[in-house]
């Protein structure tokens, strides 16, 4: 089963990527209001369930995918 | 004679020169390979060098953080060894919980490689310091120092703030260049200390640190 796992920084932590991108979308005439860039991963596990492949998905993200510190994460099945 | 581990990955660029530093300062340096397993009390200290560790993917020094020999190192760290982590190291140390914060992206986006003024805030008893402000070279992109305000006032209450940066190029919180962990046995910094042992390279304030 495949499970999509969206990274962002948090919104504590300036997104220097995301303000970049914002600058040359501004400067382009293109007004938004922000712009944060992360990371998707795409995991393909073995279950049997939803909720199996979101627990196992949820153990990978939480053991090196993501960085509480500076990263939220969320999931969602394919 | 002292010897001091220097920890290897796939993508550890600054290793030679922790090596030389090492035997300069008159220590006898050896490899430790990223998946090798080692006893602790075969060292009297460890260096985790700077680099591109499993070419930065995903976050930088994420993956080195789970690699085999980590796992000694944290055994180390917990026994007391002195460990420092230069640059990449650093992360890496962030990344596996050894010491607090984690390193992003500066805040120009620019990969900063220049001469960097430092300010000693507190002393680490593992890791000489060779004078209360020093020159080093800094050479990275992602070195922007974060950490949340509360753990930030555990770093200066606490004493673990190790140097500051005097004109802070990369955005770092509280201008930190290095801390300790709370039993000040680890430190990381992300200036260079072996990029500047010798009077060619432009200055050796940075022998001290393996000395």
């Amino acid at each position: 089963m495949k499970v999509g796992v969206k990274i962002l920084p948090r919104t504590e932590v300036l997104d220097s990527q995301g303000r970049a991108v914002e600058k040359t979308l501004e400067r382009s005439g293109r007004l938004l209001n922000s712009c944060r860039v992360g990371k998707y991963i795409q995991l393909d596990v073995d279950a049997a369930t939803k909720d199996e492949a979101f627990e196992k998905a949820k153990d990978i993200a939480e053991f090196v995918l993501y960085n509480p510190l500076i990263e939220s994460y969320e999931l969602e099945i394919l | 004679m002292k010897t001091i581990g220097v920890v290897r990955f796939l993508g550890t660029n600054c290793d030679r020169d922790i090596w030389q530093a090492v035997e300069m300062a008159g220590a006898r340096p050896q490899w430790l390979w990223y998946q090798d397993h080692f006893d602790p009390s075969d060292f009297d200290g460890l260096v985790i060098p700077g680099g591109f560790s499993y070419g930065d993917y995903l976050r930088c020094g994420a993956l080195a953080g789970k690699a085999p020999v980590m796992s000694d190192v944290k055994a180390a760290a917990e026994k007391g060894v002195p460990v420092m982590g230069i640059c990449n190291g650093f992360q890496i140390l962030c990344e596996t919980g050894l010491l607090p914060g984690a390193l992003v992206r500066n805040e120009n986006l620019r990969f900063i490689d220049q001469w960097s003024p430092l300010k000693l805030v507190n002393e680490c008893p593992a890791w000489r310091s060779p004078a209360p402000e020093i020159t080093l070279p800094i050479a990275h992109g992602e070195g922007r120092f974060v950490v949340d305000e509360g753990m930030e006032k555990q770093l200066w209450d606490q004493g673990q703030v190790w140097w500051t940066y005097k004109d802070n190029p990369n955005g770092s919180v509280g201008d930190i260049a290095g801390v300790l962990n709370s039993n000040k046995n680890v430190a990381g910094m992300m200036p260079h200390p072996e990029r500047a042992v010798a009077d060619w390279m432009g200055g050796i304030e940075g022998l001290a640190f393996f000395s």
